[in-house]
């Protein structure tokens, strides 16, 4: 072989493969990474020993022990996560993510698909199409993969027969009919014996279609974005010194040069392409792959989350969108709840407005739903707090394509895949109004904001802000109680207690709050509130200093002895669900602005305490 | 200079959109310089995503005090032509206790030198993200890692609890005294980067290429003498050999092979028919079974 070897014109090629638990995966990347000389002599030493002691294959040895990294994996003989693994023949580098077949399967092949451009879909020759089967091919065509393999596995098993495969290979094609996948290679072959890998199988003289490995070869990957107008998201601003001032990013479809008119996503603003940097210099021209700096002619406002575009052909910019989410987090999702958005190299704030089915993977149906469960896939409609520039997934899979982030726990919960736009933003302004909210204030004398009560059923939160309204009235405050009970008869009485209707029930007091406090009042929200993110949320939706969480903290045992209304008694007996404290959680603040020690108190201290507090803080 | 493959420019792009995203969503990053191939293609890859602006980083090289020589001559005429001001960190506390692999064993030394002095040194300097060279090739455990991989307050890994990345998305979301560790070479193989070397004419430290050298046979280990502390068994002879590193570490825990390579290219072709991986002259891997995964976790990098 010569230096640098002769791989490079067919470039990298990302695949993954998909099946079910025992369909032979692991062993089939195994065998493809050994039959390409990636296996090490010690490694291949470590292979033969495992082989013995924890293999699966009886004598032979098992491939399958050359993927499988972890610990835990290698015991048990499964595939936990998703694994990378590298290989390259002369024509091609390989990269494959392998995914598992089992539970978490959705979010670990999802995540596997993001990123390929053709899937390996194993079947076992003796069972043929399973339900699995039918979930994989679902997922990777949402994912947006066009190409496909259908590896009929295990051939060695069914006697290489012939019309065993001709089956297989017909049901699948009438399957993929309904789900309009183009582009599948069906071949057969035995993953643990060689057959049909990198050579034609002996065994198999009926078939005449390409081996595994040279199907990956030669495949042409026909580029979609390349075809398509520019898009560039800015990563950062390079400005080194004041002659220079550069944007950072790397182009995600198109071909851009020098002297190219173009708009910046989200401003409108007009300008042309200066110069462009790639990482061997200066160029004229630059396409989608690559990372570049560019600099535009015009001293134009640009800030790491734009998108320069053709002046022509700009990215469309939206608010809201429709799109298909998989949850991929233990907790369900709760729609209203807040989340960030991460969309190219933007990040907002955005919820879920409406959940409008759960695809079931299976037979691809709908149902309906209120929440999506780990590995759910939901069709939803998303709300931002403020606009990003996009392409749908269908169009650019960078420019579509989103994740969504817990606010609390930074966790990545959800990935989406953005079908449209569902207004244009920047057709919808605010309406700028004369009298604000420091005229109305101003007027009543008084410095507007929210008491926002949170404790369990039965702690006092009514009681106490109830006193507090008296004692502000008495002083000429003005006021207003949004009690949770009174709230639900009127504003919420379409909610229920399950979580997902408590986040709406607290979205939907935050934004009336809002209101008030923008009208210039003193608002008293009495409500459970059990959950940190949504308190967190209202919190938001105000100033910072106009926002005192108020814990009103008695304890469980407490609130159940009083058990003023015969809540808890109808709890215990199972006649209520979902009841705080016993069969749904709270969550107490873990800083809140005044915490009140409710048991051993009367109401009017409690008030008292509160009340000293808002002279601290200038608020009356 | 060879030219560049196709599928070298694609790598680089992404590694340099990796090493933007680490500048663009941290506060304090800083750039792991270990002086081997992976550091100095890791450092070339940095300079290039941010010219012409100066890096945007701090660097840090952990220093066990048994780093081959050749390897600080070489860091530290490297630094200075590139006008670049490296963090050198030593546990101080183990080099006054005596802790050296010839007296504690490789694993008790490592976890001393290497991963409690690294966890140190970022725990003192405040780095929230701490980019590294590794890639998904070297070893098992390393395939599943993530490009973004989350560290707790206590620079701990849970393998089993990763974040899902897809497209080219990289969540850096931390809660303060949580960090990240970031690796631009992920999907890069060995002969990946030696090609890159190549076609960018990146300059190495000497060891990598063949030459005669003082070594002694060790335990099945080609170890050299380079220096008077290490000291002889009655049956070791100091012999010449024409040798080199495959990677770079300690020089008494970093085996050399037999081999005539002397310049990059003939490293290749070497490699290209080689069947021993990259990491079996290492001494710190073969400690039992899931080692790597084990210091991993612990917070080894």
């Amino acid at each position: 072989m010569t230096a640098g070897g002769a791989l490079q014109e067919k470039g990298l090629l990302r695949f993954l493969t998909c099946g079910s638990v025992d369909d032979g995966k692991s062993t089939l990347i195994g065998h493809l990474l050994y039959d390409c000389n990636e296996v090490s002599e010690d490694g291949l030493d470590l292979l033969k020993s495992q082989s013995k002691t924890v293999g699966r294959a009886g004598d032979a040895l098992d491939y399958s022990l050359l993927v499988d990294g972890l610990m835990a994996e290698r015991e048990q003989g499964i595939t936990i996560d998703v694994a990378y693994r590298y290989f390259s023949t002369p024509r091609r580098k390989f990269i494959v993510a392998d995914t598992p077949g089992h539970e978490q399967y959705t979010r670990n092949m999802a995540t596997g698909a993001s990123n390929s451009d053709v899937a390996i879909l194993l079947v076992d020759a003796r069972k043929g199409l399973s339900i699995q089967t039918k979930r994989h091919s679902k997922i990777v065509s949402l994912m947006g993969i066009h190409h496909l393999v259908l590896a009929v596995n295990k051939m060695d098993l069914v006697d290489y027969n012939q019309q065993v495969f001709d089956d297989i290979e017909r049901d699948y094609a009438q399957f993929a009919q309904k789900l309009g996948a183009s582009n599948i290679q069906a071949i057969p072959l035995s993953a643990l014996a060689g057959d049909n890998i990198s050579a034609p199988s002996p065994a198999m003289p009926w078939y005449d279609g390409p081996t595994l490995l040279s199907y990956l070869e030669t495949i042409t990957i026909r580029d979609k974005v390349q075809g398509k107008a520019f898009r560039l998201p800015v990563q950062l601003v390079n400005r080194p010194d004041l002659n220079f001032r550069g944007f950072s990013g790397c182009l995600s479809a198109g071909t851009m040069s020098v002297g190219d008119k173009v708009r910046v996503g989200s401003s409108g603003a007009l300008s042309s392409i200066a110069s462009i940097l790639t990482p061997d210099g200066e160029a004229r021209h630059a396409s989608a792959g690559e990372a570049v700096t560019v600099t535009l002619g015009d001293e134009v406002d640009i800030s790491r989350g734009d998108v320069i575009a053709p002046a022509d052909d700009p990215a469309s910019i939206s608010d809201q969108f429709a799109a298909h989410v998989i949850w991929m987090h233990q907790k369900p999702l709760l729609p209203g709840r807040q989340l960030q958005l991460r969309l190219g190299c933007q990040s907002v704030n955005a919820s879920i407005t409406q959940l409008k089915y759960v695809v079931n993977y299976e037979d691809n149906s709908q149902t309906a739903g209120k929440t999506l469960k780990f590995n759910e896939t939901g069709y939803c409609n998303l709300a931002l707090d403020r606009p990003v520039v996009f392409d749908t997934f269908k169009n650019n899979r960078d420019m579509g394509g989103f994740i969504l982030v817990d606010k609390l726990t930074n966790e990545t919960v959800g990935a989406g895949m953005i079908a449209f736009g569902l207004r244009r933003a920047d057709n919808v302004h605010w309406q700028a109004m004369d009298v604000d909210k420091q005229a109305r204030a101003t007027l009543k004398a008084q410095k507007p904001c929210i008491l926002w009560f949170t404790g369990l059923s039965g702690s006092g939160k009514s009681t106490v802000a109830n006193v507090l309204e008296k004692k502000l009235l008495a002083q000429g405050r003005h006021t207003y109680l949004l009690d949770g009970d009174n709230v639900r008869h009127g504003l919420n009485h379409d909610l229920g207690f399950t979580d997902a209707d408590r986040v709406e029930n607290i979205r939907r007091v935050a934004e009336v709050s809002k209101l008030m406090v923008d009208a210039g009042l003193i608002v008293m929200v009495s409500f459970i509130s059990p959950f940190r993110s949504e308190r967190r949320m209202a919190r938001q939706m105000v100033e910072n200093s106009e926002f005192i969480e108020v814990f009103v903290d008695t304890p469980l045992a407490i609130c159940e002895a009083r058990d003023v209304k015969g809540l808890y008694k109808k709890a215990r007996a199972g006649q209520i669900k979902n009841f705080t404290g016993i069969d749904s959680p709270y969550e107490p603040p873990e800083q809140a602005d005044i915490h009140l020690y409710a048991s051993d108190k009367s109401p009017e201290a409690l008030a008292e305490q509160v009340f000293a507090d808002l002279e601290e803080r200038n608020i009356v | 200079m060879a030219e560049k493959p196709a599928y070298l420019t694609q790598l680089e792009a992404q590694s340099i959109t990796i090493l933007r995203e680490v500048a663009a969503q941290f506060e304090k990053p800083v750039l792991m310089y270990s002086i081997g191939k992976d550091s100095a293609v890791l450092l070339h890859l940095a300079m290039k995503a941010f010219a012409p602006a100066k890096l945007p980083f701090s660097l840090l090289h952990v220093d066990t005090g048994w780093k081959f020589r050749e390897m600080i001559s070489f860091r530290d005429k490297l630094m200075k032509k590139l006008g670049l001001d490296l963090i050198v960190h030593t546990n101080t506390a183990g080099t006054e206790a005596g802790i050296t692999p010839f007296s504690h064993g490789s694993a008790r030394y490592t976890d001393v030198m290497k991963t409690q002095s690294l966890k140190e040194a970022l725990s003192q300097h405040g780095f929230d993200v701490a980019i590294g060279g590794a890639r998904r090739d070297e070893e098992a455990s390393r395939a599943k890692e993530r490009i973004f991989s989350f560290r707790t307050k206590d620079h701990r890994w849970d393998a089993k609890n990763q974040r899902p990345e897809l497209w080219n998305l990289l969540n850096g979301r931390i809660n303060s005294g949580e960090s990240v560790r970031a690796f631009p070479l992920s999907n890069w193989t060995e002969l990946d980067v030696w090609r890159y070397i190549l076609a960018e004419d990146i300059p190495l430290v000497p060891l990598y290429f063949a030459a005669l050298r003082p070594v002694v046979e060790r335990d099945g280990m080609v170890v050299m003498v380079d220096d008077d502390r290490m000291s002889l068994e009655a049956d070791e002879a100091v012999e010449q050999r024409m040798v080199r590193f495959r990677t770079l570490g300690c020089y008494p825990l970093t085996g050399a092979i037999s081999s005539s390579a002397a310049n990059v290219a003939q490293i290749i072709e070497e490699l290209s028919d080689s069947r021993l991986s990259e990491r079996a002259n290492r001494a710190i891997d073969h400690d039992e079974a899931g080692s790597m995964e084990k210091k991993k976790q612990e917070g080894y990098f």
